[in-house]
């Protein structure tokens, strides 16, 4: 019976990707040599969501309009770009993308994957070197020196290669902030002015030492102990596999988090009851009956996350500086090698990530905390500028230095095996289901699943 | 002449099965020898590049016998009588009941859909909805919290007997439906003179059970046994959604086909194949028992009386 049902899902797909195929219209065969070559006639994008097609309908002057149904939209000159979306859950976008980029030799001109998006967790498995599926950006005649100039410098050193050239480029940022919500802030402390909450918060010294306080006043200062992963694992010194070796090396960053995270548990500042992240009870957390004071999150979370689990009255929180500047996520855009379309690539690549004005634009439109470093000051200091979810706070004024601040941990292809793995196996620990040695066990098990040609795990001293 | 005939009719026989072998040939026949082949080669994806094939003889096959593979089995296991016993024992209870031609039961064929209803729900969404229910800020927690019954909330989830338990408790909710038709059928099958004469013979209701019921579905029950335990193997659905895959905590809920679910994640045909080449061969074990046991060769069983008769004048013959 098992058996049908997986023949049937087979069958499924199947026709779902045949499908898929036949939308596209037939190959004018045009080659991509030269520049001066003809362009394909059509422009597939690989994404996981309508994130990218709203940015380009937004901000690319050669879009005329989209089709109805969302899935083809059609520029001025006649050509199409094909949206092929799939879901980032369980992997089914990578999936998906990396069987297409396997097929893409073999591929018809118009049926090739011409750009792809990518998050900062696995951008790192595309902009590879030796896989050499990202087009680095000067081969498309885009010099990250000068047109590039003002991204911040931790988002182009996140999308190039080992060698440090350049694959992808993004609009987007994603400096993380502290969160806080503002009644349980003047219950205990009396005010809820930012910068006064920001002194409290500010380092790790005097963030224990508000913890303490919120505790005694029956608060958590953060949900779970998975809230704070990303402030210790994205500013790890080396990463976790170095290039050409097959051995995991445990930042001792990493090790801190565990102690850090299981220190605060057992002094109760963190809510036992809540285990990682992306959960029901997480949510739950960011609802008004919770006793959660605070949440470190950067633009998108704010927007997408918290505010929608959020169920009381607009304007309850504020954000204040984290305890140390960090980033957490963001999308990349690529140009994929054998594109018929590099020329259009370019346009859109530019048109998205390096003009000024449009980024002024999306920030403003989308409250998204684009890659512009002069366009973010900018709206930092633009007092017309307020959120009405923050109580009418500028949250760019808090975005912006933290962007500055922000030294993004070295990449490597095996990030997000490592980042999952790592906060489910110590998830056991820190539950005191098992002890540190187990867990660790449990860990090296794990990722030599996940990654078969992985052989050693090294903790660090 | 008379035999060309027969063998034409034969032909449109075989015409109408074929589609039948076609897809098995293509759905079935070919990925399974594949598997088999590929068991024998190293071959995974890291990152987007593609390692292998390349041929490595037995080694995925020694590799896995010194993983963890006899502990997830061994769950896999404890997984599957938590749920066989109430399982079996609640089917049992209402198949006698619902075949009792004394009882009168009103409404039975009702009473049998709602019993087999739960096999319908999908059971991802059955174990999406027990996560939800057992949650530590689920409903269950603030029920029994409200009642007085605890004071503080449980974390069902996080413990090994919790997460256990829940599996069980879901896969005998989701199959005692399934056997109790099956048994059912089984006892209905029995003619109703015998239950007469035991009646007559001033059986009483539990005697009538053990006695005469339990003896004659005994190949029907061996039946179900054996088709659980294959099914069990093969359980993965409800702890890999109620675990989100993790087997947690501490691995104790992981099963085998959850830890082959894991080396697919990396694509690792090699290694996942070797694993599936074992289970291939237990659950091979498995089907010959089954089909030992419900083969028709012997059906009013004679040969084995004779066999019987045969052993005991050797065994007499002995003595003498």
């Amino acid at each position: 019976m098992k058996r049908n049902k997986i023949a049937l899902v087979l069958a499924v797909s199947m026709a779902a990707g045949m499908m898929a195929g036949c939308g596209v219209g037939s190959s004018n065969g045009s080659a991509a040599e030269s520049a001066a070559a003809e362009e394909g006639k059509v422009i597939n994008i690989y994404s996981w969501n309508d994130e990218a097609r709203q940015r380009i309908e937004l901000v690319y002057d050669q879009v005329k309009e989209t089709s109805e149904d969302k899935t083809v939209t059609y520029l001025k000159d006649g050509t199409e770009i094909h949206w092929i979306v799939n879901p980032n859950q369980d992997g089914v976008y990578q999936d998906k993308l990396d069987q297409a980029l396997m097929n893409q030799a073999e591929a018809e001109a118009d049926k090739k994957v011409d750009i792809f998006l990518t998050e900062t967790d696995y951008v790192f498995k595309y902009t590879d070197k030796d896989a050499n599926v990202a087009i680095p950006l000067k081969d498309l005649g885009i010099d990250p020196e000068t047109d590039l100039a003002d991204q911040y410098d931790f988002t182009k050193t996140t999308a190039s290669d080992a060698d440090g050239v350049q694959r992808g480029s993004t609009w987007q940022c994603c400096p993380g902030v502290l969160v806080y919500r503002r009644d349980i802030a003047k219950n205990v402390f009396g005010t809820d002015d930012p910068t006064e909450i920001g002194k409290k918060t500010n380092s790790w010294e005097v963030l224990e030492k508000t913890a303490a306080e919120l505790k005694e006043n029956g608060y958590y200062t953060f949900s779970s102990y998975a809230d704070t992963f990303r402030l210790y694992g994205n500013s790890i010194e080396n990463s976790w596999v170095e290039p050409g070796s097959t051995t995991v090396r445990v930042d001792p960053k990493i090790v801190d988090w565990i102690n850090d995270s299981k220190t605060w548990l057992d002094n109760g500042y963190v809510d036992a009851n809540i285990k990682g992240q992306w959960n029901d009870d997480w949510n739950k957390a960011m609802g008004s009956d919770s006793k959660v004071f605070a949440f470190l999150f950067p633009a998108w979370g704010i927007d997408f996350t918290l505010s929608p689990n959020w169920d009381g009255d607009a304007g309850q929180w504020a954000v204040t500086d984290a305890p140390q500047a960090y980033n957490w996520g963001g999308s990349y855009v690529h140009a994929a090698t054998g594109t018929d379309n590099p020329e259009h690539a370019k346009e859109i690549i530019l048109a998205l990530t390096a003009n000024e004005e449009n980024l002024t634009k999306i920030s403003k439109e989308t409250s998204d905390f684009t890659n512009d470093k002069s366009a973010m000051a900018a709206l930092a200091e633009d007092t017309s500028f307020a959120s009405e979810f923050l109580g009418g706070q500028n949250p760019f004024t808090y975005f912006a230095p933290s962007a500055e601040g922000i030294k993004i941990a070295p990449l490597s292809a095996y990030d997000q095996g490592c980042v999952e793995i790592i906060q489910n196996t110590f998830s056991d620990y820190l539950q005191d289901k098992v002890d540190f040695n187990k867990a660790k066990e449990n860990f090296e098990t794990a990722i030599k699943e996940r990654y078969p040609d992985i052989t050693e795990v090294v903790w660090p001293e | 002449m008379k035999k060309r005939k027969a063998s034409g009719y034969a032909k449109w026989g075989y015409i109408f099965i074929l589609p039948f072998f076609i897809a098995y040939f293509i759905f079935s026949l070919i990925p399974l020898v594949d598997t088999v082949r590929y068991s024998f080669y190293e071959y995974y994806q890291s990152g987007i590049k593609v390692i292998g094939p390349n041929y490595v003889g037995l080694v995925n096959y020694k590799e896995l016998l010194h993983s963890d593979m006899f502990r997830y089995a061994g769950n896999t296991m404890i997984l599957w009588i938590i749920g066989f016993i109430p399982q079996i024992v609640i089917a049992m209870i209402l198949a006698s009941w619902f075949s009792d031609a004394r009882l009168k039961i009103h409404g039975k064929q009702f009473f049998k859909v709602v019993v087999y209803l739960p096999n319908l729900i999908m059971a991802s969404a059955f174990a999406l909805l027990f996560f939800t229910m057992f949650s530590t800020s689920g409903p269950i927690n603030s029920i029994l919290m409200n009642l007085g019954i605890t004071s503080s909330k449980i974390d069902f989830l996080g413990s090994t007997a919790g997460t256990r338990l829940l599996v069980g408790f879901m896969n005998f909710l989701m199959w005692f439906g399934n056997t109790s038709i099956m048994l059912m059928a089984a006892i209905m099958g029995i003619s109703q003179e015998v239950f007469e004469a035991a009646d007559i013979d001033g059986c009483n209701r539990l005697q009538r059970f053990f006695m005469v019921t339990l003896p004659n579905i005994r190949p029907i029950l061996a039946y179900t046994l054996i088709t659980s335990i294959i099914g069990g193997l093969q359980m993965f659905d409800v702890p890999q959604i109620l675990t989100g895959g993790k087997g947690s905590p501490d691995r104790t809920s992981m099963t085998l086909i959850m830890f082959l679910n894991n080396h697919l994640k990396s694509k690792n045909y090699g290694m996942a194949g070797a694993l599936s080449v074992y289970l291939f061969i237990i659950a091979g074990i498995l089907c010959a028992i089954v089909y030992k046991m419900t083969d028709d060769s012997d059906p009013d069983g004679s040969r084995a009386a004779e066999k019987a008769r045969k052993r005991a004048e050797r065994k007499a013959g002995h003595k003498r």
